[in-house]
């Protein structure tokens, strides 16, 4: 009997490790210039909830750096209808923004949340939308209701309800997992003994592509997160690696050596047949196409050192970007097509910096010394990367500004390789 | 006994806590229903479709374990060159050093000798700068070595140039030695 307790609680432990190990903790480093103060009243009914709405509204909110969050408790009444709200006492908070809003239970279980965000001063309702979700989603929905408030104050998209993905290596072995954007529900797609590297979301949200050792050798693969069915992307003789999706999704960007040299070609998702796109007899690597798929940026070394260029995707000449630093390498455009983030070399530190198209003006970002693979949020806001602190691997992130920096790390291995997923048209 | 058990509860309470927000949210992967009504506003909005997402495991597959020949494998003998199977490298350099002109004439003598005997070239890096940039370092490491050898005789068909970038470093360490250890090419042939 008592080793049967004991076995069970060993497996409930055992579980629950698995669980605590997967999960990316966050912790935020800095915050904006100028914070909008919002209180958010607890949603009427929400304490039937096994995840409050309210909770996961203001984690999202504060982690973007440009809320602050003012108590929304110690109220007689909280207000649930905008008829309820004494908008006095919100002002006396120095609350500039309410949000209000209620839970209730609907057919087969499914719950009805609605929220409204309310201008305290002007007293009117800024926005409001109504949700019937199953208990699963209560948490997404949640993350959906902070975009709506998000983009309504800051007018830029929200990202919270977008998910990233990332490598952890954990001993020998490689795991590529997707969460959602605050690490949490981290779930595995490719677990290996191999490496696993440069993850890349079809421009759908629906697959990812990356290059896997598992044949002892770099072959790129495009993996379905729906069916988990996987497709060879690219696989000839010598490496296959870099891969990047074209904006229409009909394309990728990979780096082929089957003709000599590492150089970039264009092929169909199914690994269909390979066009060359660039012709050096350097190093062409690192593509990343521009928003409107005219364009593929790149690392090369055909000036004699790794700088970055830009060729249009009908070929022809590549133009140099980069002039500063004998290391500018990992090029990423911006969702807006106006800038790229990369990765420079100074002093022997590798840094985040971003380069303005017009004014080809380069703003370094961090003061790390091990930063890489640069991308964007779907937002243009906040620059994901992989950097190291005391000799681990973690994720990082800065707003495009600079101001707000996040770190995600995990108990258990090193983080790296990290892309941000797209966000979901709404059906 | 009783002890243990005590000991046990106390950390799944312990760990139980910090599961909390994980377990919930791993629930959270269902697909997703429609949205209906709107009676407060503006819009009305559904969920993405389904968050499943099935898992591949790479097993890694058994080999074979082949008995030893009794007569000398040369690729196997300590004594033998073609026992000698790395070419290092200076920083950022793809230049084969002197040193290591021997060892690629043995192996490309050996080649020629074997035409039904592959080869793979394993082009390695250190762990400064960008992953697939050091794939691409690794390449043309790789590529020389297989380049002298096609000088040497060996037919292209017998040879692949690959690179491991700075994905499967040989010393974890951060000193100029364990960086030097790193920047490599490794001649495997098929079946090793």
């Amino acid at each position: 009997m008592k080793t049967q307790i004991l076995r069970g609680l060993l497996s409930a432990l055992l579980l629950v490790a698995t669980f605590a190990q997967a999960q990316l903790r966050i912790e935020i480093v800095g915050g904006g210039a100028s914070q909008y103060p919002i209180a958010l009243a607890q949603f009427k009914g929400e304490e039937r909830l096994p995840q409050k709405i309210n909770e996961v509204i203001a984690a999202d909110l504060l982690r973007s750096g440009l809320f602050k969050i003012i108590d929304g408790g110690g109220l007689a009444v909280v207000p649930s209808e905008p008829s309820e709200v004494q908008y006095p006492a919100w002002k006396a908070r120095s609350a500039d923004y309410l949000v209000i809003g209620s839970v209730s239970p609907a057919a087969g279980g499914a719950w009805d949340i609605r929220f409204r965000l309310l201008d305290v001063d002007k007293q009117t309702q800024l926005t409001g939308f109504a949700y019937q979700v199953p208990v699963q989603q209560l948490r997404g929905t949640a993350h959906r209701i902070a975009d709506a408030i998000y983009e309504k104050i800051t007018g830029d998209a929200g990202v919270f309800s977008t998910r990233i993905t990332y490598v952890i290596k954990s001993g020998s072995r490689f795991e590529l997992q997707v969460a959602d954007a605050d690490g949490q529900g981290a779930q595995t797609v490719l677990a290996s003994n191999e490496p696993i590297l440069s993850p890349s979301w079809s421009p759908d949200g629906t697959r990812i592509a990356y290059v896997s050792f598992e044949r002892k050798k770099p072959i790129v693969y495009a993996q379905s997160l729906l069916t988990g069915q996987r497709s060879v992307v690219a696989n000839f003789k010598g490496s296959n690696s870099a891969p990047a999706w074209s904006p229409d999704g009909k394309r990728l960007a990979v780096v082929l050596t089957k003709d000599g040299n590492s150089q970039i070609y264009l092929v169909t998702p199914d690994g269909g047949n390979a066009t060359r796109l660039t012709n050096s007899s350097t190093i062409d690597t690192e593509p990343s196409f521009s928003p409107d798929g005219q364009w593929v940026i790149f690392t090369s070394d055909r000036g004699g050192s790794a700088q970055i260029y830009r060729v249009a995707v009908s070929g022809g000449v590549p133009e140099r970007l980069t002039f500063e630093g004998s290391y500018n390498v990992s090029p990423h455009y911006a969702p807006d097509g106006k800038s790229f983030a990369f990765i420079q070399r100074n002093n022997g530190r590798f840094s985040v910096a971003v380069q303005d198209f017009a004014s080809r003006q380069a703003q370094v970002l961090t003061e790390n010394s091990n930063d890489e693979s640069p991308s964007f949020a779907p937002n243009g806001r906040i620059i994901l990367y992989a950097t190291e602190v005391r000799g681990r691997g973690i994720l990082a992130s800065v707003s495009s500004d600079g101001r707000v920096r996040q770190r995600f790390s995990i108990e258990a291995g090193d983080v790296r390789e990290p892309a941000w997923g797209p966000i979901l048209k709404s059906q | 006994m009783k002890i243990f058990l005590i000991r046990f509860a106390a950390i799944v309470t312990v760990i139980g806590l910090f599961a909390g927000c994980a377990s919930q949210s791993a629930k959270e992967q269902e697909p997703a229903p429609v949205v209906d009504g709107n009676p407060v506003g503006t819009a009305v909005v559904a969920e993405p479709a389904a968050k499943t997402t099935p898992v591949i495991t790479v097993a890694p597959k058994a080999t074979p374990v082949k008995p030893e020949v009794i007569s000398a494998n040369p690729l196997k003998d300590p004594g033998s060159i073609l026992s000698k199977r790395s070419i290092f490298y200076d920083y950022d350099s793809n230049v084969v050093k002197e040193e290591y002109k021997p060892l690629i004439t043995a192996h490309a003598r050996f080649l020629t000798q074997n035409r039904g005997r592959k080869v793979a070239i394993q082009g390695n890096t250190d762990e400064r700068g960008s992953r697939e940039y050091n794939i691409a370092l690794g390449q043309r490491r790789a590529d020389g070595v297989k380049q002298m050898m096609i000088l040497l005789g060996v037919q292209e068909a017998q040879i692949e140039a690959v690179s491991f970038g700075e994905e499967k470093s040989r010393s974890s360490g951060k000193d100029d030695a364990a960086m030097a250890e790193n920047r490599r090419s490794d001649i495997a042939y098929d079946g090793e």
